[in-house]
């Protein structure tokens, strides 16, 4: 079986690596490229611990195939920090506990994202629904629901100023 | 020993402790670095897989492995022939041993028969397909009140009846009786002006960790191993797997890596056992991390019940008698969930009469494990939703006729003992002032109120505080950090060494690093390492005043600590500024070398704990489906160490109660087999799905902590079940016997109130 | 000092199907060995778990845990948690 030569971008930085066909981009990204901060919770796209994006659209990593990544850009949690400074969701995830063991927290980080950066002044039933494809078995929500909240007001604060 | 430490509670004023800083795991845990149980690397290391039983229960006749041995890259495949019976006897860990991997008999859907371990994952899939296992399929039992019948399969064929006088010696699926109580049930039922007898079924559900079991296993031909493995317990999988094995306790090192959710499902061994009999085959690491399918197959679940709960009371409110006999599904493993069951039933309430009989039955589903407060929401589901029925029946409110008979300092409770301080007349009154209490309900809107309880427990636990020359402390401790717990211990040694929690890091040591510590179990992590850190603690505080008093050159009598510093006492000494612990830790390579302070101690007393939930929902007649609109958790956490970590302890385990009554659920076909093994049709509560719950500590101090702590994090799934049950009730004048009450059984329930 | 000590249901059979049993002890200790040297049945139940309250403060591990005269003892199964 001859692996697939991909070059794709991940957080910015160009990438190289080659991958059987059948291999999917999770495990690309933990496996070839040292990116663990996806996690495999299910393997079926039913709990959200792999979410990354695809050109800005919020994925599954677990159901698109490493093949895939070739020509596009892909963001994880691990790029979602501006060098030493965290970005606000990031911060108020902990200043408000919103994660107990944190296995699910890359995961609710790149869908909190995705959803802030279409709509940066959601509801709470829209949090909600934006991240009803992540589980959580520790938290109930109630915590990271009001760290985006909170992530959100901030980022807006500080996108006013910028105007 | 823990003898010399007095553990009794002292009231005072906190610096630090209640404070609600940001835990030291917090940025590993939000950029992806932090290591979960897969996310370790070791040179050389393999995939590998296990092959499963598809049969609930079947004969292996034959299996054949040689196809499998062949293939390129295969380095190492084992049955239960590579795991030869070291138990000596004892079938507790026969039973665990068995567990692991099948030996003449298929015991349920998923149980393990071989294990591969390849070059890589696509080999080992290719390998496991090659191992042709021949079964003999058996008749099954899945179901606890079938599994009951004289003509049901049999399960384990050693297996006798105990608790039961004049038993038969005769095969049975029954493993236990367990009986608590006191008084005279009859004459008590006789006193009742109302009695209400009801029956109940609770399907069985799983923990639901987000994190699959995972490790990774290097051992070497000398005997030597290491594990890395997500668990609530390395100490305890260390010796488990060091003695089905056959190594050295001390030569198997077990790092608990940062784990993604326990709930108790995480404090036994499933497959780590294999990881390193495969290892120790090919001589090279292997990692092992299982499906979600695996997962719900094989791992976890909790029982499954069914039971008879009957309550009697006076026009007064006065419960005169209360009894129960539940029928709980063990799975394939005898052990004592249901007497757990029988113990907490009743243990809310001051009944002069009261029996609680418990059934712990096998059946051909996976071995049971423990679920946050094992065993007592299902029971609470009955009796709760009978309590609300007496209370409607005599036109009492719920809350008062609960604070009528709820148990106090000085009432026997319905396990046996006598309680000390404990909390839940203070719950009640808490709910009874809750603004909740008075929110307004619109049409097919109903609230429901129920109380629950749990034990808690303490156990073996070690901690090492070490201090540094710069005058930071590093805090080593054995129970793992479920959930923030990291946080909770430094603020301890940062309260009784008078420093700021930023000058504390507390780490989980792994198993070469300290002594034994007991799973973090039983709510146990925060009061039992909260213990052993405030001694380890007081002992580097009596060497750093022998540092100091050499440094005055004065005696060591004549130095307090106060406040984070050494203070000379005494008219003589006036003239000696205070030494801080870092001026003292400076000066310590001369002073007699590194300050350190260790403790062990067997944590015992956790000190039980009550909480009493409201909830309001809304269900649809026409779909069955029930929404949670407002939720409020009220319970007592003896002293909230970081309060915020406390929320998030009650908040998660109202939300696995919400799961547990609406959706969750075991399928099994008529098969036997598992039907619903994935998070899409085992379907756990989403974001969308949930109000914000709101919480309310209480503090009632534990009189056997020195902080007052008790376990907080398991009580608050109990009372979820049966408070949605009765919110059901008063919603749409249905009252459900059958959890979840999924939107089928709500439509079957009100097809049939419509046809009545 | 001699304690009145009331056993649960789930260890009567082991103590002869007795509910409440006298024993003279100084500790947790004191009492398991007493017990099992009288009832030899109950050695087993000590090693497969059990748990001693006193004045409803559960000790499952503690065997050096002093019984104070008049204390209320109540022993039951050991038990375990999620």
């Amino acid at each position: 079986m001859a692996g697939i030569h991909v070059s794709t971008t991940v957080n910015g930085d160009p990438v190289e690596f080659v991958c059987p066909p059948g291999e999917v981009l999770l495990d690309s990204l933990r496996n070839r490229l040292g990116l663990i901060g996806a996690k495999e919770g299910c393997g079926t796209g039913d709990c959200g611990a792999c979410s990354v994006t695809v050109d800005d659209r919020l994925v599954c990593s677990c159901l698109v195939l490493g093949a895939e990544a070739d020509g596009r850009e892909i963001n994880t949690v691990e790029g979602m920090a501006d060098g030493d400074k965290l970005h606000p969701l990031q911060s108020k995830f902990i200043e408000h506990a919103a994660l107990q063991c944190g296995v699910c927290t890359p995961g609710f980080l790149v869908a909190a994202k995705a959803l802030l950066d279409r709509n940066p002044d959601p509801t709470e039933t829209e949090i909600r629904y934006a991240l009803a494809g992540n589980l959580c078995r520790c938290t109930g929500y109630d915590k990271i629901v009001r760290a985006v909240q909170a992530a959100a007001k901030e980022m807006r604060k500080a996108k006013g100023k910028k105007k | 020993m823990s003898l010399d430490h007095d553990t009794s509670y002292t009231n005072q004023d906190f610096k630090v402790v209640g404070s609600r800083p940001e835990r030291p795991d917090g940025i590993d845990k939000v950029t992806g670095r932090a290591r979960y149980g897969a996310d370790a690397f070791a040179p050389g290391q393999l995939a590998a897989g296990v092959l499963r039983s598809p049969h609930a229960h079947a004969k292996i006749k034959k299996i054949d492995t040689s196809k499998a041995e062949k293939l390129t890259g295969v380095k190492a495949v084992i049955t239960s022939k590579d795991l030869p019976d070291l138990t000596g006897g004892n079938r507790q860990q026969f039973d665990i041993l068995e567990n692991c991997m099948a030996r003449d008999r298929a015991l349920y859907d998923g149980h393990a028969v071989a294990a591969v371990a390849a070059i890589d994952a696509d080999t080992v899939k290719a390998a496991l397909k090659l191992i042709k296992v021949d079964y003999k399929v058996l008749p099954h039992v899945t179901d606890v009140d079938e599994a009951m019948k004289p003509d049901a399969p049999i399960v384990q064929p050693h297996l006798r009846t105990s608790g039961v006088p004049d038993a038969p010696d005769v095969p049975t699926n029954v493993h236990q009786r367990s009986q608590f109580g006191h008084g005279d049930i009859e004459a008590g039922f006789l006193e009742a002006d109302v009695v209400i007898e009801k029956s109940f079924k609770t399907e069985q559900t799983h923990q639901g960790y987000i994190e699959p079991h995972a490790c990774l296993a290097t051992v070497g031909p000398d005997g030597s191993g290491e594990l890395w493995v997500t668990t609530q317990g390395h100490y305890s999988y260390r010796n488990m797997c060091a003695s089905l094995l056959g190594m050295d306790i001390a030569k198997l090192k077990v790092t608990s890596s940062e784990i993604g959710g326990g709930f108790g499902g995480k404090t036994h061994v499933w497959m780590e056992p294999l990881a390193l009999a495969l290892s120790r085959k090919a001589n090279r690491p292997v990692k092992l991390v299982m499906t979600r399918d695996e997962v719900f197959r094989s791992t976890g679940p909790t029982c499954a019940t069914s039971m008879d709960i009957k309550i009697g009371a006076r026009r007064d409110g006065t419960i005169t008698a209360a009894s129960a006999d539940l029928r709980y599904n063990d799975g394939a493993y005898p052990s004592i969930w249901g007497m757990l069951g029988a113990m907490t039933s009743f243990a809310c309430y001051d009944i002069a009469n009261v029996q609680s009989v418990a059934w712990d039955v096998l059946t051909n589903r996976s071995k049971v494990a423990a679920y946050r407060a094992p065993s007592a929401p299902m029971a609470a589901f009955g009796v709760e939703s009978v309590m609300d029925l007496i209370a409607d029946e005599i036109g009492m409110d719920p809350v008062d006729f609960r604070l009528k008979n709820c148990a106090k300092e000085g009432s026997r409770a319905s396990y046996g003992p006598v309680y000390g301080p404990i909390g839940i007349e203070a719950t009640l009154q808490a709910v009874k002032k809750h603004p909740h209490m008075k929110a307004k309900l619109g049409p097919n809107q109903g609230r429901g109120m129920a109380c629950g309880f749990w034990f808690n427990f303490g156990g073996q636990t070690c901690s090492d505080l070490n201090i540094g020359v710069d005058g930071t402390v590093n805090l080593a401790i054995g129970t793992v950090d479920v959930g923030g717990s990291r946080a909770s211990m430094s603020l301890i040694a940062a309260e009784e060494l008078g420093i700021p929690y930023e000058q504390v890091k507390c780490n989980v040591a792994d198993t070469g690093s300290l002594g034994h510590n007991d799973t973090t179990e039983g709510s146990r992590g925060t009061f039992s390492s909260g213990m052993a850190t405030i001694f380890a603690a007081r002992q580097a505080i009596g060497e750093l005043r022998e540092r100091a008093a050499k440094m005055w050159d004065i005696s060591v009598d004549d130095v307090v600590w106060e406040e984070g510093e050494a203070r000379a006492t005494g008219i003589e000494n006036s003239n000696l500024p205070p030494l801080s612990l870092r001026e003292i830790a400076a000066k310590s390579p001369t002073t007699g070398g590194p300050i350190a302070g260790h403790n062990e101690v067997v944590a015992d007393n956790a000190g039980v704990s009550f909480a009493s939930h409201i909830c309001d929902v809304e269900v649809d007649a026409e779909t069955g489906a029930t929404r949670v609109l407002r939720y409020t958790v009220v319970q007592d956490a003896g002293k909230a160490i970081h309060p915020t970590y406390v929320e998030g302890q009650f908040q998660g385990a109202a939300a696995q109660g919400i799961g547990w009554a609406l959706n969750e659920e075991y399928i099994y076909g008529e098969d036997g087999r598992l039907q619903n093994p994935g998070f899409l049709d085992y379907r756990i509560p989403v974001c969308s799905d949930l109000p914000f719950i709101d919480t309310e500590i209480l503090e009632i101090p534990n009189p056997n902590h020195p902080y007052g702590i008790r376990g907080v994090g398991e009580t608050s799934i109990v009372p979820p079940l049966a408070a949605i049950g009765t919110a059901v009730s008063n919603a749409v004048g249905v009252r459900l016997d059958h959890v979840p009450m999924s939107p089928p059984r709500i439509l079957a329930a009100l097809k049939a109130h419509r046809a009545s | 000092m001699t304690h009145l000590v009331r056993v649960s249901g789930a260890l009567r059979d082991a103590l002869g199907g007795a509910d409440m049993v006298e024993i003279e002890a100084d500790n947790i200790r004191d009492l398991l060995n007493r017990l099992s040297e009288r009832y030899p049945a109950f050695a087993a139940q000590v090693d497969a778990g059990v748990a001693v309250s006193i004045d409803g403060q559960i000790f499952r591990d503690n065997r050096s845990q002093p019984i104070d005269a008049g204390a209320e003892v109540f022993l039951m199964p050991r038990l375990e948690g999620g």
